[in-house]
């Protein structure tokens, strides 16, 4: 059996398990981990396939959950209010892409910047439809075919599904045809319009695939924290989803999830120890940004790399050595 | 005879700056035109303005009878133009065989495919080695590109732009960078394009450029100096003054 | 006087603040072509430090201060104090970031953001730590209290000395880029810094400066801004907007720009909080959506973002 499959099983086995493991509190943190990986994998299809970083993604997130809290919270059913929130979703990505697209490197991401502060702004002033700072309670969560999902397994459940959608989506469009074209993009723009794409329509429809599961992920957090606010559209908000891409590595599939992993058990541990998560939050951005841009999971692998490099190396020598005498 | 390219009046300036002054030109189907001048002549520009890169501020340029003054560079590509690069700029990440399947996935509609396996298209790979083949890197396509040597990627870039069975392949100094025997390499690799493919040349190295050029464009200071066969060009009193300032 | 009255005195005093805040903002994006994230961190942190050189801080340093007697100084040269040290200390802050953490991504204006994005939460929280979470507020120094009837309008001092220092300041930053070598190298770089390099300048040492510069400044605003504004965390995160707003509405690396827009931003500010507040920050950040989508460069800039 090769290495990479037994690896691929025993996660798929554990995550099967961990009901029967862990205890609800550790349930609750997998199934936010999961959505929050969601949430990076929709950001890096940008910041590591298109090569457009983007720094109002929040606004997406939020803009999904706030659609559907608002619905339910006024009477409606949980599958129109999904929905709607999904149309939604397309809606504010193709927005954000019509304005955005219109620049490259900084000037995109001061566009992207701006949206996701209207975007805020309007979650936290316009009290009259979004209840400012008090935010808006979700009653109940959605029950999908009958089936529950008040409960920490059952909700773990449906995230690991909605995250097995995510990834399975992610590694059919990398390796497709268009995945390559958006790839060719990021790396020679000016050179692909020679050969033929339409690159601003490339990005436009990456925009769509990256705010359509960015999104998912807002309306999956607001069903689990049956509560939306304001500070899900913060640029801090975004910034945090975006060290979590830069963290594990933005030209991967498994980096985005391995940064969301990491970002968000550190900033619960650190809550638990240190009070000040933010000054970790930076400290850790810019030590990334610095020393391995690359991120971790490549960065690692680098190192993993040359380690085993140089203890090949130094078994070799010492015998090369006896053989010259 | 339609010409496959024709450029009438062709006028473009950067601020005070007259880089492309007034240029007509034809070039006929099948031709090999080279275009030589001093440093700053305009050559690039003429070319970035024929490729769609640039816009011109007058005048029209026509792809075998069509205006194309308008479209889009991607739009002339489709229309069967392709071009090479003074700098090469290639995909560094990927291997000679990526390269070239981005070349020809450029004009399929493929590209647009989110749901297929790239790496399953048996047809598409194997017309990318069969590319490779004919500039001699056939041995070479699953090397990643950053560990090929300048004069390969030079050819790689060729291996491209043949990929996408131009009617009209625009060369940026081809030969730029390239020893003695690579020059020797591809000088033979353009000798053999077929006469479907017209070629239009920018280049420096006089021996080999003028080789290949049936007919030779001389500019300076954005206009056409002097146009005509290797012949008239180079009896041409001038060209002596574009080059030495007597 | 009437609301509208009180609005307009309330955007002049406010334009010229954003003057001060946004003038360093605008010299450091249109010579080192990155929007310093950081520079509302640098104007919030001025502010605290002003607080506490004047001693009235909860921190240790506002309790050395008063140890030191600085409240034996007369109110109004302590205040002066105060704004200078804190635009010194900031300067030298702005210095060593630009050296040890900027220059290490020479050329990668994106990573270089991002750092400033997490110097900008470091900062944030450090301040959290010292000042604690409550507001601290500052009264004008004596000779800046009272007011100004000026026809139907009375302006408070202090509001007026805002302004005024601002065209001040203004003053100087313009006779700087226009008549010494310093300046001249600063507006060449601003057009073309591959040429400014060509030319014999040293691209590097003058980023090194203008940060400081713009560090320096905006650490000055914090404590003529604490006269007006609230102290509190998240000012930083208030601040950094508007000063965005304003640039990209003037134009990057323009001093007349700034200044324009300052005024502008202030009105919109203001008077559309008033209107509606629902909308306030949509009707600040739309300008500058539109004029970065239809005119990138701003209303008196040379090149875009």
């Amino acid at each position: 059996m090769s290495r990479r499959l037994l690896c691929r099983s025993a996660l798929a086995l554990l995550a099967a398990a961990l009901p029967w493991i862990a205890t609800n509190y550790y349930l609750n943190v997998a199934s936010q981990v999961l959505i929050y990986a969601i949430f990076a994998l929709g950001l890096n299809v940008l910041v590591g396939y298109a090569g457009l970083v983007s720094l109002g993604h929040a606004g997406i997130f939020g803009v999904a959950a706030y659609t559907a809290a608002w619905l339910v919270a006024a009477g409606s059913g949980h599958l129109p209010a999904a929905l709607a929130a999904l149309a939604a979703i397309v809606l504010i990505s193709a927005l954000y892409a019509l304005l955005s697209l219109r620049a490259t490197g900084i000037g995109f991401l001061m566009i992207t910047l701006a949206i996701g502060q209207i975007l805020w702004g309007l979650a936290y002033r316009w009290i009259d439809v979004t209840g400012g700072d008090n935010g808006i309670t979700v009653p109940s969560r959605p029950a999908p075919f009958g089936l529950s999902l008040m409960s920490a397994p059952s909700f773990y459940y449906f995230t690991v599904l909605a995250f097995l959608l995510a990834v399975l989506s992610m590694a059919v469009f990398v390796r497709s045809p268009f995945g390559a074209s958006l790839k060719g993009t990021r790396d020679q723009p000016r050179r692909m319009t020679a050969l033929g794409y339409n690159v601003w329509l490339i990005r436009f429809a990456a925009f769509l695939f990256s705010g359509f599961w960015s999104g998912v992920a807002g309306l999956l957090f607001g069903y689990y924290e049956q509560f939306v606010s304001p500070g899900m559209l913060t640029l801090g908000s975004s910034a945090e989803v975006l060290l979590m891409v830069i963290a594990g590595g933005s030209g991967t599939l498994a980096g985005p999830v391995v940064g969301a992993a990491l970002v968000f058990i550190m900033k619960n541990v650190a809550s638990a120890y240190i009070v000040r998560w933010n000054l970790v939050l930076g400290v850790i951005f810019v030590t990334i940004v610095i020393f391995m841009p690359e991120g971790l999971v490549p960065g690692s692998a680098r190192l993993g790399r040359w380690a085993h490099a140089e203890w090949q190396r130094r078994r070799a020598a010492p015998a090369a050595l006896r053989s010259e005498r | 005879m339609t010409p496959a390219l024709e450029l009438r009046r062709l006028a473009k300036s950067f601020g005070g700056l007259r880089v492309t002054a007034e240029v007509d030109l034809a070039v006929a189907p099948g031709e090999r035109r080279l275009i030589i001048g001093p440093n700053g002549a305009g050559k690039t520009t003429l070319f970035n303005l024929i490729a769609g890169e640039l816009r011109p501020d007058a005048g029209s340029i026509l792809l075998f009878g069509a205006p194309v003054t308008r479209a889009p560079s991607r739009r002339r590509a489709h229309l069967g133009l392709a071009r090479t690069y003074q700098i090469i700029t290639l995909f560094p990440r990927e291997t000679l065989l990526c390269n070239v399947v981005l070349a020809l996935l450029g004009l399929s509609p493929l590209r647009w495919n989110p749901f297929l396996r790239l790496d399953r298209q048996e047809a598409l790979f194997a017309a990318a080695r069969a590319a490779l083949a004919k500039v001699g890197l056939a041995e070479l396509a699953d090397r990643p590109l950053g560990q090929t040597s300048y004069g390969e990627r030079r050819r790689v870039e060729i291996a491209m732009a043949l990929a996408q069975r131009p009617k009209l392949l625009l060369l940026d100094e081809p030969f730029a960078g390239l020893s003695l025997d690579e020059r020797k390499e591809v000088q033979k690799l353009l000798q053999s394009i077929p006469r479907d493919v017209t070629l239009v040349m920018i280049e420096h190295d006089m021996d080999v450029a003028l080789q290949l050029a049936d007919r030779i464009t001389l500019m300076h200071f954005g206009e056409v100096i002097v146009e005509g066969t290797r012949a008239e060009v180079v009896a041409h009193p001038k060209s002596r003054e574009v080059y030495l300032g007597t | 006087m009437n609301q509208g009255l009180l609005l307009a005195v309330n955007s002049i005093a406010m334009g010229g603040l954003l003057f001060l805040l946004a003038s360093g903002f605008s010299l450091v994006f249109g010579l080192m072509r990155i929007p310093n994230l950081t520079h509302g961190s640098f104007f919030m942190l001025g502010a605290y430090l002003g607080i506490s050189v004047l001693g009235k801080g909860p921190d240790p340093l506002s309790r050395l201060s008063l140890w030191f007697g600085i409240g034996r100084l007369p109110p109004d040269l302590a205040f002066c104090l105060a704004a200078l040290l804190a635009a010194a200390v900031m300067a030298v802050i702005g210095g060593a970031i630009e050296r040890l953490l900027l220059r290490r991504l020479a050329g990668q204006e994106l990573a270089q953001v991002l750092v400033t994005l997490g110097l900008s939460f470091i900062i944030a929280d450090l301040c959290l730590m010292t000042w604690q979470g409550d507001p601290i507020p500052l009264s004008a120094p004596p000779a800046l209290r009272g007011s100004l009837p000026l026809g139907r309008v009375v302006f408070p001092v202090y509001r007026l000395a805002i302004v005024v220092i601002a065209v001040v300041v203004a003053a100087a930053l313009w006779l700087m880029l226009d008549r010494t070598r310093l300046g001249a190298m600063i507006r060449a770089g601003v057009d073309d810094p591959v040429m400014a390099r060509v030319t014999g300048i040293r691209v590097s040492r003058l980023f090194t400066l203008v940060f400081c510069l713009g560090a320096g400044l905006a650490g000055f605003a914090g404590v003529i801004g604490a006269l007006i504004l609230s102290v509190e965390p998240g000012l930083d995160a208030d601040m950094l907007p508007l000063a965005l707003i304003v640039v990209i509405l003037g134009g990057t690396g323009s001093l007349p720009g700034a200044f324009v827009g300052s005024f502008v931003v202030a009105f919109l500010a203001n008077f559309g909080q008033a209107w509606r507040p629902e909308f306030a920050y949509f009707m600040l950040f739309l300008p500058m959506l539109l004029i970065l989508l239809l005119r990138p460069q701003g209303l008196f800039g040379r090149h875009a973002p």
